[in-house]
């Protein structure tokens, strides 16, 4: 007797809209696992790049922008440099994080979206990069004081880290960018 | 030799080191360097981890000003050097991309801008013969183990610098100053970059990873060229120790900070001082 599979009962999940995001193709993928081999952190993560490509041609949803590969990915792109396929993985990551934020994905361990999102801040406002700023408004976001708490005195005395924020940046072109493309994607 | 040096975001702050070093050193090396004025932020991890079109229009506009430089853009931060071959690769082959670009920046970029890392243009420009007439001391057999890490080599089709897998251009530089450049093979792991607050723990076990080879392979000291390797790896050694109980006493120094050294720099013009791990048993071997 044949088996017929409904088209309409097989689930896309969200394979699509990661092409949509990154345009990369996914599905030349061989599972050769050279990524996976190659992938600094794929031995502390419950999943590994080959396996995040197998579950979204699998047709996996949503749940997957929960797993915390998507933000323990240091985008070193070994993945992508050693890929037979050429398929830029690190880009595929850089799709789902912005998926993930999109659909207010769980936040991972050390919160990693938050730090973006401040030092992003102060990129808008200063046109430079403000770190001591920024890991203070992150210490007070994710209330980890204590964390590194000793680092802070030794980078101050040793001159490495800024006190004050950067002036010389032209702040109006990177203003003009930011603005330009929030507006952009609220469209 | 003149170049457009875009300074990078660390430069002003955690990496302060590597901007005296390279300031210091170029002169000296017969090269000059114009900061493009008003330079900004590269938009570096953060922006490509969450908008693509804003992280190409933050390098974009750099690379704008340096067109109009009518110069080539030298980078000594790996992060900076990776976004901008990055956003001229994007805007130089993608229709789509250059005209997104182009409305955010109020203004057309070709993507044509050469980008270079002062590594290459001492060694493909100045060549080894002219470096090594300039110098003054030597490294007397030190053994380096140059560490490279991702983004100068990574990805290699974008990135083009030396070999994405085994490259040498720093380990030459150390032999050309008498140093021993060491073969070996954690040149282009990851020390865990961009994660250093957020998942300290797992910068602690990569970093780890490749202090320890290092030690293994025989290195007396490391030289990095990247601000954030240099942090992580120098940094994290106190909590490697808290960690594990092992005390690897790595010193972690920029190549520019060798090179002042065998060009007759003082220690305070290169930025020592602001090694975490001490240097002092790298500064006896120089003569």
């Amino acid at each position: 007797m044949p088996i017929r599979i409904k088209k309409e009962a097989v689930k896309r999940g969200i394979i699509n809209r990661v092409k949509e995001i990154s345009g990369i193709d996914i599905n030349t993928c061989l599972q050769c696992k050279k990524c996976t081999n190659g992938c600094p952190v794929s031995g502390y993560t419950a999943s590994s790049p080959s396996e995040v490509i197998k579950k979204l041609q699998l047709g996996a949803g949503e749940e997957l922008l929960d797993s915390e590969i998507i933000w323990t990915c240091v985008s070193c792109a070994t993945c992508f440099s050693r890929c037979p396929m050429e398929i830029d993985m690190a880009r595929v990551m850089d799709a789902l994080r912005v998926m993930a934020e999109e659909t207010g994905a769980a936040k991972p361990d050390g919160n990693m979206p938050l730090m973006n999102k401040i030092l992003l801040g102060t990129i808008k406002t200063f046109g430079r990069t403000y770190d001591l700023g920024a890991m203070a408004l992150y210490k007070a976001g994710t209330a980890s004081y204590m964390k590194d708490m000793d680092k802070v005195p030794m980078i101050l005395k040793k001159g490495k880290i800024a006190l004050l924020p950067s002036q010389g940046a032209d702040k109006k072109i990177v203003k003009q960018i930011f603005n330009h493309l929030e507006k952009a994607r609220k469209k | 030799m003149k170049y457009a040096y875009f300074p990078g975001c660390s430069a002003e702050s955690t990496a302060r080191d590597l901007y005296l070093s390279t300031l210091t050193v170029a002169p000296a090396l017969g090269i000059e360097f114009v900061e493009p004025a008003g330079w900004s932020c590269c938009g570096t991890t953060m922006a490509h981890q969450v908008d693509h079109d804003l992280s190409v229009s933050l390098a974009a506009a750099n690379l704008l000003k340096v067109k109009d430089m009518g110069l080539e853009m030298v980078v000594s931060c790996a992060s900076c050097y990776s976004r901008m071959k990055i956003a001229n690769h994007e805007i130089s082959t993608n229709l789509k991309t250059r005209e997104k670009t182009a409305a955010a920046l109020g203004r057309d970029y070709d993507g044509s801008v050469k980008v270079r890392h002062f590594v290459e243009i001492i060694i493909e420009d100045m060549g080894l013969a002219a470096f090594k007439k300039a110098l003054k001391h030597s490294l007397s057999g030190l053994k380096v183990a140059s560490y490279y890490g991702c983004l100068l080599v990574r990805p290699p089709e974008i990135a083009s610098f030396d070999d994405p897998e085994n490259p040498v251009y720093m380990d030459r530089l150390i032999n050309a100053m008498g140093g021993v450049g060491l073969d070996w093979p954690h040149k282009v792991e990851c020390c865990g970059g961009s994660l250093t607050l957020t998942r300290s723990d797992l910068v602690v076990k990569l970093s780890e990873t490749i202090i320890a080879m290092a030690k293994d392979s025989g290195a007396q000291c490391m030289a990095v060229a990247c601000p954030m390797c240099q942090i992580n790896l120098d940094m994290r050694q106190d909590d490697i120790l808290k960690a594990t109980g092992h005390r690897y006493n790595m010193p972690i120094l920029y190549i520019t900070q060798l090179m002042g050294l065998c060009l007759g720099m003082s220690e305070q013009a290169l930025g020592l001082n602001k090694l975490i791990i001490s240097p002092q048993e790298t500064l006896n071997f120089i003569r």
